[in-house]
């Protein structure tokens, strides 16, 4: 059962426990806070980008119990209990992960803004899928719109990384 | 973007959902993944006083064979999961292609079976291989359950005869005459859009001739229908392209689409007859698969 508080409008705030990149935060949210809004507002993680709101553009892209998934969609409360990977969660100890510095090599972000849910959807890609085809590259990605239309070494950064990790 | 204030429940049963959404009638929506929910409601489309998840709902999360039934999908189960499912790939590899279809990778881990059957959308991707395939869907509601076929689930755009306390549970995929299915699909785009035409097909073919043929349109109606004169047609038929190609022709008669931003009502008549011929062919000579 989800525990909350009511305020004296009547608005309620709900008890909720999400462990993002490892740590847990206990917060009180209410029903319409939106996972993008919470991670980038509360927990103070830009890393995750807002862009088209629609689920179109994937630019907020983060795993939620593994899977790629638009932060744009959920409701903070809905992630309750489970665990969220966003971008700021790849590198560990100070260390970047594969994707990254391949994504680095290769030159693979312009302007950057869909980087961090590429990403995202790449890291879960390889989770899944250690050796993926371009075909599944391209495929994993296609929910991660660039607008400077750089895929090209986007999907050449992620077969080395498959290939290197 | 932000919401408008709505307060939430999370039941864990069926049971506690049935009565939250009876409780509160047109106060309350029902979510399942969100995906059109939380759409609408950025839209300004929707503003429920109540939303009611059904997200915690393990039960609801399963695909599985049952002996004598068939296989039977929860209704909270994601796009993703019929995509990856071992058990659709033997039995059904249509189903979890024309899952695969759909949407990005993104909305497909969040999207559900029951939320794509329950928003009644006309170019929905799984009704039409799954009215193809005879399934029936297993209803709830307060007064306990119903079972009907798919196909008559659906009323017009955005309607199903589903009543305020109801919810989808599970769809059954009775096991099959059929020897073959498929679903072809044309969006605007190879991944996140909409169709613009949707034709799925399932047919029984016996010694080259079709025994029993069934063909869905989605998205050249206002809901998805049966092309029942073209499926009458071919039965009994011994299979050659032109037969094929003359129950395209007879199944662009049977649609009423509307012409909008992704298509003219006469493409969309003209893709019923090439994609009707395709699916079929494929459904043929490829089985389930
Ligand atoms: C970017 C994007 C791309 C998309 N592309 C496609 C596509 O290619 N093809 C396609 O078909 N759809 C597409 N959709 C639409 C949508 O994702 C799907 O229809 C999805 O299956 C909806 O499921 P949901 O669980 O998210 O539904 P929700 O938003 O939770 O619910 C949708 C409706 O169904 C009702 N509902 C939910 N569960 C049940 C139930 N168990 N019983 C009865 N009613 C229920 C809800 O009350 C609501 O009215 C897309 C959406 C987005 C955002």
């Amino acid at each position: 059962m989800l525990k909350f508080v009511t305020d004296k409008d009547g608005v309620k705030r709900y008890l909720v426990t999400l462990k993002v990149n490892g740590n847990e935060y206990t917060k009180m949210v209410k029903a319409n806070s939106l996972l993008v809004n919470f991670l980038r507002g509360e927990l103070d993680l830009t890393g995750t980008k807002k862009a088209c709101e629609q689920a179109d553009c994937g630019a907020c892209t983060v795993l939620l119990d593994g899977k790629p998934v638009n932060s744009c969609m959920i409701l903070t409360i809905n992630a309750d209990g489970r665990e969220i990977t966003t971008v700021e969660g790849l590198a560990s100890n100070g260390k970047l992960d594969i994707l990254q510095e391949k994504f680095i090599e290769h030159s693979a972000p312009q302007c950057g803004y869909c980087t961090p849910g590429i990403l995202m959807s790449a890291k879960a890609l390889l989770n899944r899928n250690s050796h993926p085809t371009e075909y599944e590259v391209r495929e994993a990605i296609a929910g991660n719109l660039c607008r400077c239309t750089g895929y090209v070494n986007y999907v050449k950064a992620i077969l080395d990384a498959a290939e290197n990790q | 973007m932000y919401l408008p204030n709505f307060e939430y429940f999370q039941p864990d049963s069926i049971e506690e959902t049935c009565q939250l959404l009876s409780q509160f009638g047109s106060k309350a929506k029902l979510m399942a993944g969100g995906t059109d929910v939380i759409i609408k409601m950025k839209k300004e489309l929707l503003a429920p006083e109540i939303l009611v998840s059904i997200e915690k709902i393990d039960q609801l999360k399963k695909i599985e064979y049952v002996p004598g039934k068939g296989v039977v999908i929860g209704s909270g189960v994601i796009h993703n999961d019929l995509v990856y499912s071992e058990l659709l790939h033997e039995k059904y590899l249509s189903i979890s292609e024309a899952a695969r279809q759909m949407a990005n990778n993104q909305v497909r881990n969040l999207g559900t079976v029951g939320g794509n059957i329950g928003s009644a959308v006309p170019s929905a991707d799984l009704p039409p291989i799954l009215i193809a395939l005879g399934a029936t869907v297993k209803i709830t509601g307060v007064q306990g359950d119903r079972t009907m076929d798919l196909e008559n689930v659906f009323i017009g755009p955005g309607k199903t005869v589903l009543t305020q306390d109801e919810i989808i549970t599970e769809v059954v995929i009775p096991d099959q005459k059929m020897t073959g299915s498929n679903y072809i699909k044309f969006g605007l785009r190879a991944s996140g859009a909409l169709a613009v035409v949707g034709v799925a097909a399932a047919v029984q073919v016996d010694n080259n001739a079709i025994k029993d043929a069934r063909i869905v349109l989605g998205a050249v109606s206002p809901t998805p229908v049966r092309a029942k004169k073209a499926e009458e047609f071919l039965r009994d038929k011994k299979i050659s392209d032109e037969l094929l190609a003359e129950a395209g022709v007879i199944a662009s008669g049977e649609c009423k689409p509307i012409t909008d931003v992704r298509g003219s009502a006469e493409y969309r008549k003209d893709m019923v007859r090439v994609f009707t011929r395709r699916a079929l062919r494929k459904a043929i000579d490829e089985g389930h698969a």
